[in-house]
């Protein structure tokens, strides 16, 4: 299986704050990995250094693919949903290459693009819409399609399921398991009943980082590697074993 | 209109009326920039921050202009820096700088011997007085705002919007930062004439918080604002100089007139459009 991205004994500081201790983790072609783990746990901050946002304090993180194939969704309250823009802008706003090209040429094949994007996300007709009128649902959905305009080999999504209502987050892992079939899927959710169903294997974050491999984790597993989450389902009778989730 | 006409024979006239028309043109397009961004507060530090340089200009007896501008650059810089770097809360370092800035220009001003003759015409402005000078600095800006914004659109955008996502896409995020800042203060520092300290704010925001209303789009917004803030300019100076009263409070008195029938306008359209 080839590796698209290595982390070698990354711990990352926030002035004295040790919000990552050690962390070995490798991410492989086709993976979907999702990663859970508890508030202020360092999951977000996992993402921030893969995504070269933040500096690791010590280790490194090997790239075996070029960083612009590297696709991300950032959390959503992290944007102004007010600011003056249209969805297309904010979609075509995910292109790497907009240094080297010529500023008055007007970009028919990402225009494309990004129509065909907003198209297969069901969206097209927000178009020319600003992004102030968007349902979180629909915000979402133009984020997704801003971090595939690059045609990501990673794509690396910070809580996607974060303010959408229950019948758009369910579209989204639909979506979300045709994208892999293309890419590799690194997914951070504090919903570990939800995303279990469709990830390939778990990371678990708190501070330290255990990989596990498989999508069915219980709850002994959880307290082994220090993660306090319970294994709680949308179901009327609380379980712990995701494999029967239903 | 021949009185008019008898008007734009007076050389002064006609340097307000370019003044008029560059303050337009560079506070449309970059108090777009900076409503879009929230960072008005910031705008109000570094305008504020530039009386300092008035100060020290009339202590050391240079032109206040250019002690305006060291002023604002380094406040703009400053508080960028700041920022960057993280230790001292953003809104903390402006309000440093705003007061800091004005407690300055007042020692100075204070200490300077004999009486300050134009001092109102910095904080309120007139347009009447611009000089020949300060209208082809202005002319420069406009050009340097226009090019900057043509060439780097979408990069300004996409910094604007979403900075954080803006460096995973390898965009020069600080340098575009730093240069918007300088442009900032340029933009302040130049219109200070035309408006004032006091109110140049409101150049910056209340063309664009009209545009606002219309549209929802950061290109239209620029051109409506530009074109909202040219007719609040251009009537305010003539208001100005018939009524015989300060130019900045005449602009903006006429910009507040214009955003309050927009929004009553599209209040009401809301309201009663099933009934059309």
């Amino acid at each position: 299986m080839k590796k698209l991205i290595e982390i070698k004994n990354l711990s990352v500081r926030y002035d004295d704050h040790l919000v990552l201790k050690n962390v070995n983790l490798s991410i492989d072609e086709f993976d979907f990995l999702g990663v859970i783990g508890p508030n202020g746990g360092g999951k977000s901050t996992l993402v921030k250094a893969i995504m070269k946002i933040i500096k690791p304090s010590e280790g490194e993180i090997l790239y075996h693919i070029p960083f612009s194939k590297v696709g991300y969704l950032p959390q959503i309250n992290q944007i102004d949903h007010r600011f003056p823009i249209k969805v297309i802008d904010v979609v075509r706003s995910g292109k790497a290459d907009i240094l080297t090209r010529n500023p008055f040429k007007k970009n028919k094949e990402e225009i494309r693009q990004a129509e065909e994007l907003l198209e297969d996300m069901g969206i097209a007709n927000l178009k020319d819409k600003s992004i102030g009128g968007l349902s979180g649902g629909q915000l979402q959905r133009v984020f997704l399609c801003r971090s595939l305009i690059k045609n990501p080999s990673l794509l690396v999504l910070d809580e996607p399921d974060a303010f959408v209502d229950n019948r758009f987050e369910s579209l989204l892992y639909e979506q979300l398991k045709k994208l892999n079939k293309k890419m590799a899927i690194l997914l951070i959710s504090h919903d570990i009943g939800t995303i279990a169903f469709y990830v390939k294997n778990i990371a678990c974050v708190n501070v330290n980082v255990f990989y596990h491999q498989g999508n069915k984790i219980s709850q002994e597993q959880l307290d082994d590697y220090d993660c306090p989450l319970k294994l709680i389902s949308h179901g009327k009778i609380p379980h712990t074993v995701l494999k029967f989730h239903e | 209109m021949s009185a008019l006409i008898n008007l734009f024979s007076y050389q002064f006239f006609q340097n307000s009326f370019l003044a008029a028309i560059f303050a337009a043109i560079s506070c449309g397009i970059i108090g777009t920039y900076i409503v879009s961004r929230r960072i008005v507060f910031l705008s109000g530090g570094i305008t504020h921050a530039s009386f300092g340089g008035i100060g020290i200009g009339y202590f050391l007896g240079i032109n206040p202009m250019i002690g305006a501008a060291v002023f604002a650059i380094f406040s703009a810089l400053g508080i960028q820096f700041f920022t960057n770097n993280g230790k001292i809360r953003q809104d903390s370092s402006i309000a440093i700088w705003w007061s800091l800035g004005m407690a300055i220009g007042i020692i100075f001003i204070y200490i300077t011997p004999g009486y300050a003759p134009d001092l109102m015409s910095y904080l309120f402005g007139n347009i009447l007085a611009v000089t020949g000078t300060e209208i082809s600095l202005m002319f420069s800006l406009c050009i340097l705002i226009i090019l900057c914004f043509i060439f780097f659109y979408r990069i300004i955008l996409y910094i604007a919007f979403n900075e954080e996502y803006a460096k995973t896409s390898g965009l020069p995020v600080s340098f575009i930062n730093y240069l918007m800042m300088v442009i900032i203060a340029l933009t302040v520092v130049l219109n200070i004439r035309v408006v004032g300290i006091i109110l140049i704010l409101s150049l910056l925001t209340l063309p664009q918080a009209t545009a606002n209303i219309l549209t929802n789009d950061f290109k239209s917004m620029i051109f409506l604002s530009v074109l909202f803030a040219l007719v609040g300019s251009l009537s305010g100076l003539m208001m100005s100089y018939y009524a015989n009263i300060p130019s900045g409070a005449s602009i903006i008195f006429i910009l507040v007139v214009i955003f309050g029938i927009m929004k009553l306008y599209s209040g009401l359209s809301r309201r009663y459009n099933h009934l059309l």
